[in-house]
């Protein structure tokens, strides 16, 4: 068990690890790669000028701050706490994804590389990812399962149109874990001139810290906003978590604040006792993937089940490392929400509020059900909306049996 | 003595390079694996390794990848690859069989356990190619204990201020991984190569393998000049995509058979002649 530390906001140690979990579990050819990005990381973090250029692109391209609005109907709807969503689905692409991307090809700049590789599930990242190397001009090579091609078409689209090659990759569940050991081999063949944007707070040191610290943008706001709104601090903190950016980004702000309750909401698929669910938390136990050591979905050979979500974003049968710390210290529980669940809640958003949600913010949303009308209407939830639903009416209307 | 070290001593003794085929363990079926792996002494390997198959060989080619696949889809597992290990051992105590992985099956049956449980079938060492010296203490230490070699590997990005930390801790013989990328794929530059291990062994005084993108007699052959080990991986196992497994051991010994041959004769002047 982790010992509780005074600061939950300091991790992970100098190793990269949060306790027993993280690491840098990978290929020796890529260890001093990491240890590059682990260096210009700490020199960015002390530079001025890495701020202000981070600030200028967050205000002015991505148009941060979100807002924290208030959802009357909603809120009236479940009849209990106050609702408040964190707006990430009115960022440029959609989704907290560019807070993240922006922060790194900083980075990479920074560094010298003049080539982008990353991996998508929804392809939300691989979006935000296209959307930054066209900005500063750099080539894009993003890694995308066959089968989330399928079923996020419009985000290839949008991909190739900002210049981007997706690469359609055939291995495996042909899901994001398989885009994801994809994106790992380019990266080891082209390690003078490439640069590996991860879209969550997975993969190897640094990268769980890196991706935490350009997200938790997102739980300083909400905080701030929910503070000048309500005059106190939220109740509870809501957020889905697949990798867990946006949940970590949420939540970090939040850890020290003892009175604010935390929960995460992975994608239960089909249910929990199906095999057909992408329930890390709930259903895994502590292994090795992609670099870090965390909760994971595998048999008791250690061989990784493919996980499933009706959300390609939370499709991924691993989470950050720094989550599996949190939950096994009990600093924040994680529960899941089904498909069905998730899409009742989807269709309950769009109509109630005028906002479409992501499907995989809709497993947050999903959550409220259960826990909104056993709050008190003195109290505040503030949800992470982690992005907007456009990409997802494809798979939404065939569910429903529509052709659109 | 090891069996690692005294295999290396021979061949130094006989100024020749060891030839190292690698196989997934249980590509394509348990039967026919064990069959290919008593098989290689007589192909001419002098070390062996056996893979530990993987659904996410993320440093890995398609080769290998498929290798892994097939090998978990005809139902290996890592109490399958012992007992693998234990049958050859039976017939074979000199071939040294060393493991090659990631990490995660390794952790799920236990580290120290495993350590214990792969010595007891007759492993002599361990590659666990997502285990950086970092992170391997715990594996280390087990081994270590049980009489396993851990090998570490030195890629082209191993820099001289990381090559120490590398070498602290290797034992056995080290890897030479001769391209940055995953197997099977790139090919080697030879004078790379060679200035590689000039600068390994100011370093360090064990035997070095060379591997990744050796596909070939006459790759192996131009790497075995210099070179303590010539490790063959994807060039061997794509020949189970290519024939049934009634004919994988004839045509894998073929295969081996010519490796083998240049890599033991690269140093013999008469046959460069």
């Amino acid at each position: 068990m982790s010992k509780i530390p005074n600061s939950l906001r300091t991790g992970p140690d100098a190793r990269g690890h949060f306790g027993e979990f993280g690491g840098r579990y990978v290929a020796e050819t890529l260890m001093p790669l990491l240890l590059q990005l682990e260096t210009a990381y700490q020199d960015a973090r002390k530079d001025p000028e890495f701020a202000r250029e981070l600030g200028d692109l967050l205000t002015h391209y991505v148009g941060r701050e979100s807002p924290l609005y208030f959802a009357p109907r909603l809120t009236a709807h479940f009849g209990g706490a106050k609702i408040y969503l964190k707006r990430e689905d009115l960022n440029h692409t959609g989704a907290h994804k560019i807070n993240n991307c922006l922060g790194q090809i900083l980075l990479a700049r920074r560094m010298g590389k003049t080539r982008i590789i990353a991996e998508t599930g929804a392809g939300q990242h691989g979006v935000a990812t296209a959307t930054v190397a066209a900005r500063f001009g750099l080539p894009c090579t993003v890694y995308m399962g066959e089968v989330d091609i399928a079923r996020q078409k419009p985000n290839v689209f949008r991909m190739n149109l900002l210049g981007a090659e997706v690469r359609s990759v055939t291995s495996g569940s042909r899901t994001l874990k398989d885009a994801t050991n994809e994106a790992l081999r380019d990266w080891v063949a082209n390690v003078d001139d490439t640069f590996y944007i991860i879209g969550s707070v997975v993969g190897p040191h640094p990268y769980p810290m890196l991706v935490r610290d350009f997200q938790a943008v997102i739980g300083e706001e909400a905080r701030a906003q929910m503070l000048a709104q309500e005059k106190k601090l939220p109740d509870l903190v809501v957020a889905c978590v697949g990798g867990g950016s946006n949940a970590i980004g949420m939540f970090h702000p939040f850890l020290d604040d003892a009175s604010v309750e935390i929960h995460g909401v992975e994608a239960s698929g089909e249910g929990v006792d199906t095999d057909r669910h992408a329930a890390t938390i709930s259903r895994g136990s502590p292994g090795v993937l992609h670099g870090t050591r965390s909760y994971l979905l595998q048999d008791k050979d250690g061989q990784v089940i493919e996980a499933h979500s009706i959300s390609a974003g939370l499709d991924y049968p691993g989470i950050g490392p720094e989550h599996s710390w949190l939950k096994d210290m009990g600093r924040v529980q994680y529960f899941s929400a089904t498909d069905k669940e998730a899409l009742d809640a989807f269709m309950l958003l769009s109509k109630l509020e005028g906002i479409i949600p992501a499907l995989e913010s809709a497993h947050a949303l999903a959550h409220l059900a259960r826990i909104a009308p056993k709050m008190g209407k003195d109290k505040a939830i503030a949800v992470c909306l982690s992005g907007r639903g456009d990409k997802d009416i494809f798979s939404v209307a065939e569910k429903l049996g529509r052709t659109i | 003595m090891s069996r690692i070290k005294a295999r290396f001593d021979a061949l130094k003794a006989a100024n020749r390079a060891a030839f190292i085929p690698f196989i997934s363990a249980g590509d394509p079926d348990a039967a026919t694996s064990a069959a290919l792996l008593e098989s290689l002494p007589g192909a001419g390997a002098d070390l062996i390794e056996l893979g530990m198959p993987f659904t996410d060989p993320m440093a890995d080619g398609p080769a290998v990848q498929a290798s892994s696949l097939r090998a978990l889809k005809s139902g290996a597992t890592m109490a399958s690859t012992f007992d693998m290990v234990r049958g050859f051992r039976s017939k074979d105590i000199a071939t040294p069989v060393i493991l090659m992985g990631y990490f995660n099956p390794v952790h799920a049956w236990g580290a120290a356990k495993f350590a214990a449980d792969a010595a007891a079938a007759g492993v002599d060492g361990l590659i666990i190619v997502d285990l950086p010296p970092e992170e391997d203490e715990t594996l280390r230490t087990a081994a270590n204990k049980a009489g396993i070699d851990m090998i570490r590997l030195v890629t082209p990005t191993t820099d001289a201020a990381r090559l120490g930390k590398v070498l602290n801790g290797a034992s056995g013989f080290l890897y030479y991984v001769s391209v940055a990328g995953v197997t099977g794929t790139k090919s080697f530059t030879e004078s790379d190569v060679r200035d590689a291990l000039t600068r390994i062994r100011a370093a360090s005084s064990l035997p070095v393998a060379v591997g990744f993108g050796i596909r070939t007699p006459e790759q192996a052959g131009s790497i075995a000049k210099f070179a303590d080990a010539v490790v063959v991986g994807s060039a061997i196992v794509a020949l189970a995509e290519a024939v049934g497994p009634a004919q994988l051991v004839a045509k894998t010994g073929e295969l081996c058979r010519a490796l083998a041959g240049s890599t033991h004769d690269a140093r013999n002047d008469k046959v460069r002649a």
